[in-house]
């Protein structure tokens, strides 16, 4: 399973107004971007289908909802499904987890970002997006803290600053950007695969 | 480390659990205990049997709720329990029941059926303490609202209030609903089979373990099942890619409920 698994990964977590950030990004990714795609973002669990197809019509790159123990492979995105925490195990496969809500939420940013930090370390690139929750500040330090990029969507570009705002006095953040600049700071952080 | 002295001392198996799961409930366990060090907590859970105890129980996840994704006890409801009327004994095992509110929903669809009176369910946990909670048949009254929300998506055919009395902040079900269930402690990681079931329902436990446990507890259920009996999952688990997939079939409908071949 160690074969192809992704070496680096991108976190993106979003709460109200994130979708819109997200839609606006996904465009802008490379295909065969070398690194695996972790969208968490708060939402009815009942939308869960839609919101994948949603998300497909904007990239090359395939999107789906993450399955427990699959193996994050590079150039996949991974939508957290709803109602349910995703973890990431240090083998790089993904994990379920039907715990307590943290901050009101299921799936929560903070505990993916968290685990994907200590699972891949400086290789991660952690980003938050518009909400009016602090879900994700604390796992936006962790991954600052195991030494990966952070990545923060500009408050005055959001459609709700509580959460990126929050993020940026809390948080040491490498880039501030808007939802339509964020592309080109993945596609470096994570280059494009080989052949 | 801190895991394989539970087992050795406890008997309690969780080093087969997905790690970054147990990770994370370890490190909260310390976190609210405010131990001085890992060393410290390490220590008192050897020392202290009540201790590991309660390292056991908050390190299990206990979070349930009653009718909990309507469309798949629709699904038992239409599917399933047509095929249990024609058993003259029901046999159900629920394993990981937690505090039981999906066991009092199985009893509901039970009785609507008209199968409650020939039917007995063990529902099992690793938890004790969970279980007791289990046999009260008592749960907060702040939650019926959803629960009765989810009741009627799931095809109720009553008065969801019809099944328990209120009384002050909580709920207590009805007694013929909780006198068809055993509540009995059981580990899936350790324990074996105790008796041959027609129906199973195990809804969110194989997510916190690995592959390798998943597999020992899917051959549990299957060698404990009837030829032609029923294996229930949660909404995100499945039986594709395990070592007993060739020995059932997936149900119609998007529900996770499989059924044992014939032989």
């Amino acid at each position: 399973m160690s074969m192809a698994t992704a070496s680096r990964v991108v976190l993106i977590g979003g709460s109200a107004g994130g979708l819109q950030a997200i839609l606006t990004l996904l465009p802008g990714l490379s295909s065969g971007l070398n690194a695996a795609v972790i969208i968490v973002l708060h939402r009815q669990s009942s939308t869960d289908s839609v919101l994948a197809e949603l998300l497909a019509a904007k990239t090359t790159l395939p999107v789906h909802e993450a399955e427990e123990k699959e193996p994050l492979l590079p150039g996949a995105i991974y939508i957290a499904p709803g109602d349910y925490h995703l973890l990431v195990e240090t083998d790089h496969t993904l994990s379920l987890d039907y715990s307590e809500k943290i901050h009101f939420s299921r799936p929560s940013i903070d505990v993916t970002f968290s685990s994907a930090a200590d699972a891949f370390g400086a290789d991660t690139m952690a980003i938050l997006l518009s909400g009016a929750n602090s879900d994700g500040v604390e796992g936006l330090a962790e991954v600052h803290e195991a030494g990966g990029i952070t990545m923060v969507q500009d408050p005055e570009t959001a459609i709700v600053d509580f959460m990126p705002r929050h993020a940026l006095q809390t948080v040491p953040v490498d880039h501030v950007a808007a939802a339509d600049a964020m592309a080109s700071f993945i596609n470096n952080f994570a280059g494009v695969m080989a052949g | 480390m801190l895991l394989n002295d539970v087992l050795e001392k406890y008997g309690y198996d969780f080093t087969e659990y997905a790690h970054a799961s147990i990770n994370r409930r370890v490190n909260h366990l310390f976190q609210t205990d405010r131990f001085p060090s890992f060393a410290e907590f390490r220590y008192r859970i050897i020392s202290d049997a009540g201790y590991a105890l309660r390292f056991v129980e908050e390190i299990t996840v206990n979070v349930t709720e009653m009718f909990r994704d309507p469309q798949f006890y629709y699904a038992l409801r239409q599917q399933v329990l047509p095929v249990l009327a024609t058993y003259p004994l029901i046999r159900i095992w629920h394993a990981g029941c937690s505090t039981g509110e999906e066991v009092y929903s199985f009893a509901i669809l039970l009785k609507e059926a008209g199968l409650l009176h020939k039917s007995v369910i063990y529902a099992t946990d690793i938890n004790t303490s969970v279980l007791e909670k289990g046999r009260t048949g008592i749960f907060p009254l702040s939650q019926m609202q959803q629960y009765s929300r989810n009741y009627m998506e799931a095809g109720g055919l009553q008065d969801f209030s019809s099944y328990y009395t209120a009384n002050y902040e909580y709920a207590k079900f009805r007694q013929d609903l909780g006198g068809k269930i055993i509540f009995s402690p059981h580990n899936l990681v350790t324990d074996g089979s105790f008796n041959e079931f027609q129906l199973i329902i195990c809804r969110n436990v194989l997510i916190y373990f690995n592959k390798t446990l998943q597999d020992k507890v899917l051959r549990l259920f299957c060698d404990s099942l009837e030829p032609l009996g029923f294996l229930a999952l949660g909404s995100k688990e499945s039986l594709n890619f395990t070592s007993v997939s060739g020995q059932f079939r997936q149900l119609d409908g998007r529900e996770k409920i499989w059924r044992k071949h014939h032989l």
